[in-house]
């Protein structure tokens, strides 16, 4: 466990807040990785790993989290100066090719995929959000991507509708190599099974219920995998076989719960 | 030539250790295709558990210290969940009586399962686990419960408590355990200096990895001298040495625990390969030749 301090807090949406924070083994983590965040007395919760945004991407990480629950209330409400531990990085990142990539990505979700963006080229962004208000990291992304295309679900920014309905457009006229996507599991589904349909590569990561993230308790277990080794990111050609993704999850006995 | 007995014939002696990776049959199964002899289930209890509220482990520096909390699905949805079991299972129960073991053993005695890991050794959960691994009449009501509901081999695993050790052994014998398991993990903490307090959220756990190993030998080794059945070795066991030295001081079959985490799943056939490398090396024709030759 490493104690860091809160260094910077950057308001994304009025319920999403980025917290910086200088830790070089969390600056070295590769896309798609988390690392736990602890609570003191309070809790401990997965977090995918953003960029420090203007600080020294060496030495520094930062997370996004959205206000929920009581602890990520916790988390959101931490001030500059506050000090949370740090474990980790863990887990399997996203596979970084050097092709036309596209990303899909929702909510906080869009957090892998930024870092995605900033360590490899990639060539398109679509991000999606209920409404106006939830848009983040927009110009960030902007600065990084080639072309970036947001949708709300309300039509208040962007394109009215969800994210995967630019993505059936764009394939139908344009090549990509690979397609990265992260936010919620009903999203990703459809994202694995459009790239499945146009024969594209996929990766997605994936979420359960994270406690020792370091492979003991299972309790991230999906099908046979166990999320916090074999993920969080997996291949869509795997995913897609899982009985258990975007239908059910276990909770925290260990009993299959369904999502639908 | 890897084959060992622990009151049941196994391919192999590594085991998975109890509480690691066993809630769902998947998970458990795919650990015994990677290469362990059999596979223990996390402990199960007559009501399903949420477990404890992170932090659940932290790592110090020889080891690991965990309170996860007895999660687990309870014994009526887990019985459903190993309901098509074609892999040696060993189901490990906890419980606070005979009442609740008897319980579970009717719900849990028609299934295809090799053998009942009895825990008797938790640090870390109030009522069950080693406070009544530590009275030695609940232990033999408990095992004798058991033994009277089922012919299914009984393993009683034990740990470091107030009591001694081989008198627990010895109540569970006389009530009918087949095998013992030795040892669980051992009651610890670790406190941060920076934020002052505990880090795991039950702030008191257990101690696994290579800090408790030479205890475990040490126990593992007393318990074969004092009893002819089988002992199964367990604490800080990360590679193929780790388990040769338990087989040696008296161990019939070995369990891996946090060392899982390190080496994943591949730990299983790299400790086995190991094993019988050095078989071949000594001259070794089984393991059953090595099994306590450490003693005098």
């Amino acid at each position: 466990m490493r104690i860091v301090e809160i260094e910077d807090v950057i308001d994304e949406s009025p319920t999403i807040r980025t917290l910086i924070f200088n830790d070089k083994i969390t600056a070295n983590a590769k896309a798609g990785q988390f690392i736990m965040v602890w609570l003191p007395s309070i809790d401990e919760l997965p977090m995918s790993v953003m960029i420090p945004y203007k600080y020294d991407e060496k030495l520094y990480a930062a997370i996004s989290v959205r206000k929920r629950g009581i602890s990520s209330t916790y988390l959101y409400s931490r001030k500059k100066g506050d000090k949370i531990g740090v474990r980790g990085p863990y887990g399997r990142a996203f596979e970084i090719k050097s092709e036309r990539s596209l990303l899909v990505g929702g909510g906080t979700g869009l957090v892998p995929l930024i870092r995605l963006a900033k360590q490899n080229r990639c060539h398109t962004l679509i991000m999606g959000a209920r409404s106006k208000d939830e848009v983040i990291f927009e110009q960030l992304a902007r600065s990084m991507v080639d072309r970036v295309i947001v949708t709300t679900d309300d039509g208040s920014y962007g394109l009215k509708g969800f994210a995967t309905d630019p993505l059936e457009e764009l394939l139908k006229e344009e090549r990509f190599d690979i397609i990265y996507t992260c936010g919620p599991e009903k999203m990703m589904k459809r994202v694995l099974e459009i790239a499945n349909r146009y024969g594209i590569e996929a990766e997605a990561s994936l979420e359960r219920i994270m406690k020792c993230g370091i492979g003991l308790c299972s309790s991230c277990a999906l099908d046979k995998y166990i999320l916090c080794k074999d993920g969080p990111v997996m291949k869509g050609s795997i995913i897609l076989g899982l009985e258990e993704f975007g239908k059910c999850y276990r909770d925290k006995s260990g009993q299959l719960k369904s999502t639908i | 030539m890897l084959s060992t007995d622990i009151c049941v014939r196994l391919r192999n002696p590594t085991l998975l250790a109890s509480g690691i990776l066993g809630i769902s049959y998947p998970v458990l199964k795919r650990v015994y295709e990677a290469g362990a002899g059999a596979v223990i289930s996390k402990s199960i209890s007559i009501e399903a558990r949420e477990g404890y509220k992170n932090p659940i482990i932290v790592k110090t520096e020889h080891g690991w210290i965990n309170a996860v909390g007895l999660a687990n699905p309870g014994v009526e949805y887990f019985a459903k969940e190993i309901e098509n079991c074609d892999i040696p299972l060993i189901v490990n129960l906890v419980g606070s009586n005979e009442e609740e073991f008897g319980k579970m053993v009717k719900i849990l005695d028609n299934l295809k399962i090799i053998a009942y890991e009895i825990n008797f050794s938790c640090p870390h959960v109030e009522k069950v686990g080693l406070e009544i691994g530590d009275d030695p009449e609940l232990v033999y009501k408990i095992v004798k419960k058991i033994r009277s509901l089922s012919k299914k081999p009984i393993i009683v695993k034990l740990g470091l408590g107030s009591s001694n050790m081989i008198e627990i052994a010895r109540v569970a014998n006389d009530g009918g355990a087949d095998a013992i398991t030795a040892i669980n993990t051992i009651r610890a903490m670790c406190i941060d200096i920076d934020v002052a307090k505990p880090i795991l959220s039950n702030r008191i756990g257990g101690l696994s990895g290579a800090a408790i190993k030479p205890i475990a030998i040490r126990c593992v080794y007393e318990l074969s001298k004092a009893f002819d059945i089988p002992i199964i070795g367990c604490g800080g066991i990360k590679d193929w040495r780790d388990a040769i030295e338990f087989i040696l001081a008296g161990a019939s079959a070995v369990q891996i625990g946090s060392a899982v985490s390190e080496r994943w799943l591949d730990i299983f056939n790299e400790i086995n390969n190991g094993i019988m490398q050095y078989m071949l090396r000594k001259g070794y024709k089984s393991i059953d030749e090595m099994i306590g030759i450490a003693r005098y």
